[in-house]
């Protein structure tokens, strides 16, 4: 080796441990596992006529002591080494894909997108996970516009959802059609589609508001708690939401007024096609597909004007920001707005969609989604969080196909139960094998000469 | 040549700044006059820094008062005004001593940020600029031209497309530089620009900042421990000291002995500095000239005048 080793960093040198040293720390791992895992497997307390008794389980004890020693082996021989094939900082930059991979993978993903209804093979199961991964995506992509770009945890975005669902379930449900007669009702989407997108947008300044001094943790929690209490509002404000029960018999989207019934006056007839549901679903589809666009080329568009940029350098350095007059509260503002705008978008979608909301649907670990769609995806990513949609609702949903495993597996299992547990496992090894996402290249706002990527490694995670 | 009267750009009158029972800065007054470059030194500690915080609004001075007066005799009342509002409208940009530019983003991004405010306008507040209206579309092509401009200036054409972090720390403070140059201010503070430079950057420094002040007509306030710097370039230097003045004047008045002279050019040596100092008619920063890191060592003091 030509390279001198530096002085603090020998451990991470291309010098595997010999078997002694080896052996003396799985022996190590194995003592620790045992005294620490002691207490609380090998002493059992069971009742027995009125008193506890305890009953002793060290077998038991010494199973788990020896996975954990076999666990460390195995880190031994198959992991660590590897720390010095990781390249630096500045060689990570040059392995990072081409942007010009980007160039033909858009355009690719993008006329799939726009066929998937008509491909052979695809029905209408296809088509409903289809929308639910878009809806995702547009959710990922307004989120993107906080926690990416801004630099801002939010950890209750489902509230905006929530507020737009709720916005399109009341107008179209009670008041469009009593300010404006029951001819309203086909057309309600369309008009409560902006309104629901203003009152998200309004709701996101609300929340702004109280947080624009909290950084980190405190804004974290803050937002979740926000989200809560829309949920918490959602439930008791039973005279006006509706309650725990929520509200139903929300108007279907129309074909821009023709509704997707059977016989006269229907979307089938006027075509002169056979009625089928599935032109629903198929409408469905492209509209929240042109609102997911939508919400991308916006995106794309903001991050290429002054407001954009003012969001990454807030995310970069909200110091710096102010020394060059940038006011960041109204530019916090304005990403907690149009981030919460597209979530707006997407609630009265799904309002649509489902015909029914509930709080239900509005719950902490739908905003955990969201995030983990972000962050997988690589912060402040566009195609990042396509990619980390996919393969997310894509694995929720594998676990409902795996029916073979209850025939080998033991009676009473059901995968189903499993998948939160899997699909949490599958983001600790992703984070810990791709710490900053899948998409680790930031794509600069504006170039002068020749379009670089930028490594993320360089880019700061926000710190509120 | 310190600017007398109202002709001054910037008035600091009596200003105090206390943390607790610490006091940064006491009763301090100075003037800076258009075109000059002030500057303000003194040992590590002497509440350089805190002064410039108060200037540009991230501090709010405990007392007194810091008059902006721009050429059309519009005056801003910095002390009561927000910062982002001081860089924005009194039109005063800063450095900072541990750089702080935008890491992730190139270095052309870092001088578009900068204008933020012109393109903020001319995009309509980004109701027009999300059509890409014409208006928009020339002033970002102006804003890129004018970036161009202090990017030749600054010696960094070549690297306008990378990470501002990957850039080298020498070119890192240029870029910063540069990046309070293109939010067109009237007056520039610079807090310790040159140091960690080598003495080739920091001879390139004093041109950039002798050209920001001839041919820009633009007023810098520089704080620095580089004499070489200092009395190369500098029109008017205040000395402080535990956050009082305790000289002020021309680089000529401040060396008046010329052993002086000495201590910050050349005297290697804190011991012999402090004896130098001793004679000094006015005591100045107790760093050597050529350690230009902030050193973590008490810095020699001069003796009497400690509380
Ligand atoms: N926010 C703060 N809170 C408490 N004390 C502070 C604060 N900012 C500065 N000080 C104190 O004020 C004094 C002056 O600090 P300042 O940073 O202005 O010194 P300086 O002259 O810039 O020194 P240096 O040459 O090391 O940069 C120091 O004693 C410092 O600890
Ligand atoms: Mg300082």
């Amino acid at each position: 080796m030509a390279a001198a080793p530096k002085s603090n960093d020998v451990k991470t040198e291309a010098r595997p441990l010999e078997a002694a040293a080896i052996a003396k720390d799985v022996l190590f791992t194995a003592i620790l596992a045992f005294i620490i895992l002691g207490p609380i497997l090998g002493l059992k307390t069971f009742a027995i006529s009125g008193s506890l008794a305890l009953e002793q389980r060290w077998g038991l004890v010494a199973v788990f002591a020896a996975i954990a020693a076999a666990g460390r082996l195995a880190y031994h021989l198959l992991v660590w080494q590897k720390p010095q094939a990781r390249p630096s900082k500045a060689a990570s930059a040059s392995f990072l894909p081409a942007i010009s991979f980007g160039k033909y993978l858009v355009p690719v993903v993008l006329i799939l997108a726009i066929a998937l209804p008509f491909l052979p093979g695809v029905d209408r199961r296809v088509v409903d996970l289809a929308i639910l991964i878009l809806t995702y995506i547009m959710l990922g992509w307004g989120l993107n516009i906080v926690v990416g770009l801004a630099g801002l945890l939010d950890l209750g975005y489902v509230a905006f959802y929530a507020v737009g669902a709720y916005a399109y379930a009341l107008l179209a449900t009670i008041y469009l059609p009593a300010w404006f007669g029951d001819g309203i009702v086909p057309w309600a989407f369309f008009i409560t589609l902006p309104i629901a997108g203003i009152l998200a947008a309004l709701w996101g300044v609300i929340l702004g508001f109280p947080v624009l001094r909290l950084r980190g943790d405190y804004l974290a929690i803050v937002t979740l708690a926000f989200g809560e209490i829309v949920r918490v509002i959602l439930i008791n404000w039973s005279d006006f939401t509706g309650g725990p029960a929520g509200i139903g018999g929300i108007p279907r989207p129309s074909f821009f007024g023709l509704p997707f019934t059977d016989g006269e006056g229907g979307f089938a007839a006027f075509f002169g096609l056979d009625f089928k549901p599935i032109h629903r679903i198929i409408f469905l589809y492209y509209v929240i597909l042109v609102l997911a666009l939508l919400t991308n080329f916006v995106t794309m568009r903001l991050r290429r004007l002054p407001v954009g940029r003012a969001w990454e350098a807030l995310r970069e350095d909200e110091i710096a920001c102010r020394s060059l007059g940038i006011n960041t509260t109204s530019t916090k503002l304005t990403a907690f707005a149009i981030g919460a705008m597209f979530a707006g978008f997407a609630g009265s979608f799904f309002a649509t969609r489902q015909g029914f909301v509930s709080p239900e649907s509005f719950v902490f670990l739908e905003s955990f989604i969201i995030l983990a769609v972000v962050v997988l995806g690589g912060l402040g990513s566009q195609i990042g969080v396509v990619i980390a949609a996919i393969v997310i609702i894509g694995a929720f949903e594998v676990f409902r196909e795996l029916n073979f495993l209850k025939a080998v597996m033991p009676a009473g299992f059901d995968p189903v139960q499993y998948r939160m547990l899997a699909v949490g496992a599958a983001l600790v090894l992703i984070m810990r094998w791709k710490p900053r996402g899948f998409v680790t290249r930031r794509e600069p706002s504006v170039v002068l000469k020749e379009k670089k990527a930028i490594s993320t490694d360089l880019v700061a995670e926000g710190h509120g | 040549m310190a600017a007398s009267g109202q002709d001054a750009l910037l008035r600091v009158e009596h200003l105090s700044m206390r943390f607790g029972g610490l006091t940064a800065i006491g009763d301090l007054s100075f003037t800076a006059a258009r075109n000059d470059i002030t500057a303000i030194i003194g040992p590590n500690g002497a509440g350089k820094t805190t002064v410039f915080n108060c200037l540009t609004g991230f501090y709010k001075p405990t007392e007194g008062s810091v008059i902006l007066t721009h050429e059309d005799g519009k005056q801003f009342l910095l002390e009561r005004m927000d910062d982002f509002r001081i860089s924005q409208q009194a039109k005063v940009a800063r450095t900072f001593q541990n750089i702080r530019l935008f890491a992730g983003m190139t270095v052309l991004e870092n001088l578009m940020v900068a204008q933020h405010n012109t393109l903020m306008r001319a995009s309509g507040f980004t109701v027009t600029g999300i059509f890409n209206s014409p208006t928009y579309a020339r002033a970002n092509r102006e804003a890129i031209e004018f970036s161009e401009h202090w990017l030749e200036k600054a010696g960094l054409v070549d690297r306008a497309d990378d990470a501002a972090g990957e850039l080298p720390y020498g070119d890192q403070r240029r870029l910063e530089i540069a990046r309070a140059m293109c939010t067109k201010p009237v007056l520039l503070c610079l807090d310790e620009p040159a140091a960690g430079l080598n003495p080739r950057e920091s001879e390139d420094l004093n041109g950039l900042l002798l050209n920001i002040r001839n041919e820009q007509k633009i007023a810098i306030l520089l704080i620095e421990h580089d004499m070489s710097v200092v009395m190369g370039i500098s029109d008017h230097i205040v000395v402080l000291d535990y956050g009082v003045k305790i000289s002020d004047g021309s680089p000529a008045e401040i060396r008046s002995d010329p052993a002086v002279i000495r201590a910050y050019l050349g005297v290697e040596d804190e011991e012999e500095a402090e004896v130098v100092v001793e004679r000094a008619v006015a005591a100045v920063a107790k760093k050597p000239a050529g350690k230009k890191v902030a050193a973590k060592k008490p810095p020699a003091r001069k003796k009497g005048g400690r509380k």
